[in-house]
């Protein structure tokens, strides 16, 4: 039998994850909502999900003793991370006045209001309402065995206001336009995150998770 | 902009079965909500939404087992409204696998609850809704206010206003219900729609209304709606979601086919 691991951390449902996960996974698979270090070292492929705040995400990472465990999980096997489990892998944060996250990757989550100003966007006038939320394209910017099965520009559900700038721009894997370009996915070696939710986002969704519990964390 | 504009199909539940009344009278049964919710889906609706019109409290759990239900099988986004009056009502159903919960009366008698809910699970969860109804005399200034029970009782609450502190106060997203319009099927209040949502930083959600596909395209081309919310032109099969898609498309809309 083999392993799949939802890092339960107290910041959001994991139903949803869990379910669509049960959906799609093979028949010697099984599926855990876990918040134990134990189960994340055991398992063969990793989901990080997550909702809230970076500040709170943090905290509870910190408190549960999730931080090494995980950081651990995404170096050697097949991992998933979703939503605010796409964020906490930068360095920084500038939600709830900056907050310092596990730092796998350098780089900074941002908030799009900034980003609007910054460019000169008038957010008011182009109707940009953030929350970002509903279905928006992602452009493959990767060759991916996760985006297998998956037409280039496929539409997924997002919910976020801040978004991942990554030092490294070879780590986009999706790009998305919201006023700005943003990276919507990122990929290295055993690691896959994205922006959106998945197990939200109807057959393209399922899609993409059933290639994750496929994946043997190479690029081929 | 590639970010689609919403086709979010509501279900009106009562005692756990999908019903839809003209204004709240001549309430039909409309089926099994999973059987309902999963037909929406494969019509491609980008959100599905509950609103539980139970009226005992004896009967508020049955609204659980229909989203766990319905959450197993759909993966799509979620919404739940109805009796949501604490944090304990708003994570159960979160933790039921609604992925938003609607806040409507209890918004209006305690605001601090919106800020309360959203500081909890996170703006992105909280939707507040409006159930709004034309003041104004005609050839005055167009003005709106919050009613609640089904529209029978008034707050004095301005619309535009309200909507304007519940998106400060945290909700991630208004869903605005003219009491005017629903269940008229003549379309949406317009100019209702379109003061709300240029008012708000938050997307709104237009409900109200509909009879007819164009009247959705209006919401989004001249209400300025993110999302347009309908219940019973889905319901009794007059038209698929597929079909709604199909003609905000040709409209110029940009919507997930």
């Amino acid at each position: 039998m083999s392993l799949i691991a939802v890092v339960d951390y107290g910041m959001g449902n994991l139903r949803s994850v869990s379910k669509a996960l049960e959906h799609v996974a093979m028949a010697d698979q099984k599926v855990i909502v876990t918040s134990d270090p134990a189960d994340i070292a055991a398992a063969d492929h990793i989901v990080f999900p997550g909702q809230g705040a970076a500040r709170d995400c943090m905290l509870e990472l910190r408190q549960r003793r999730l931080i090494e465990p995980v950081l651990k999980a995404a170096r050697e096997k097949p991992f998933f991370g979703i939503c605010m489990g796409l964020q906490v892998l930068l360095a920084h944060s500038q939600e709830n006045k900056g907050i310092e996250c596990m730092g796998l990757y350098d780089g900074e989550v941002r908030f799009f209001g900034n980003a609007f100003a910054e460019q000169g966007i008038n957010q008011k006038e182009a109707m940009l309402k953030i929350p970002h939320m509903g279905w928006n394209r992602v452009h493959q910017t990767q060759a991916h065995p996760l985006w297998q099965g998956i037409a280039q520009d496929s539409r997924f559900y997002f919910v976020h206001s801040y978004y991942v700038s990554p030092v490294d721009q070879g780590l986009a894997a999706g790009e998305t336009e919201f006023g700005i370009k943003f990276v919507s996915a990122i990929a290295r070696d055993n690691v896959f995150a994205a922006q959106f939710h998945p197990e939200k986002s109807a057959a393209d969704g399922l899609q993409l998770l059933e290639n994750f519990t496929r994946w043997n964390g190479s690029q081929n | 902009m590639s970010l689609a504009k919403r086709i979010i199909p509501c279900l009106d539940v009562d005692n756990g079965r999908v019903v839809k009344g003209v204004k709240f009278v001549d309430i039909r049964d409309a089926g099994d909500p999973v059987e309902v919710a999963r037909r929406y889906d494969q019509e491609g609706a980008d959100e599905i939404t509950f609103l539980d019109i139970t009226a005992s409290s004896d009967n508020r759990e049955t609204i659980v087992h229909v989203v766990e239900r319905v959450a197993e099988e759909v993966f799509i986004p979620l919404t739940v409204g109805g009796g949501i009056r604490t944090v304990a009502d708003v994570q159960r159903m979160l933790n039921a696998g609604a992925d938003k919960v609607a806040i409507n009366t209890a918004a209006v008698f305690n605001p601090e609850f919106v800020k309360e809910a959203s500081e909890r699970v996170g703006s992105q969860c909280i939707v507040v809704a409006i159930d709004a109804k034309k003041v104004s005399a005609e050839g005055e200034p167009n003005r709106w206010e919050i009613f609640t029970h089904g529209g029978r009782k008034e707050t004095g609450l301005d619309a535009i206003e309200w909507a304007k502190k519940m998106a400060d106060y945290g909700a991630g997203e208004i869903l605005l219900t003219s009491m005017d319009r629903d269940g008229t099927k003549i379309g949406f209040d317009l100019e209702l729609t379109r003061a709300i949502a240029e008012a708000v930083p938050v997307p709104v959600i237009a409900s109200g209304g509909v009879g007819n596909l164009e009247h959705l395209a209006e919401g989004v081309l001249e209400g300025k709606a993110d999302a347009v919310l309908a219940a019973s032109i889905f319901h009794f099969a007059e038209y698929t979601v597929g079909e709604a898609k199909q003609k905000m498309a040709e409209r110029g809309i940009e919507v997930r086919l």
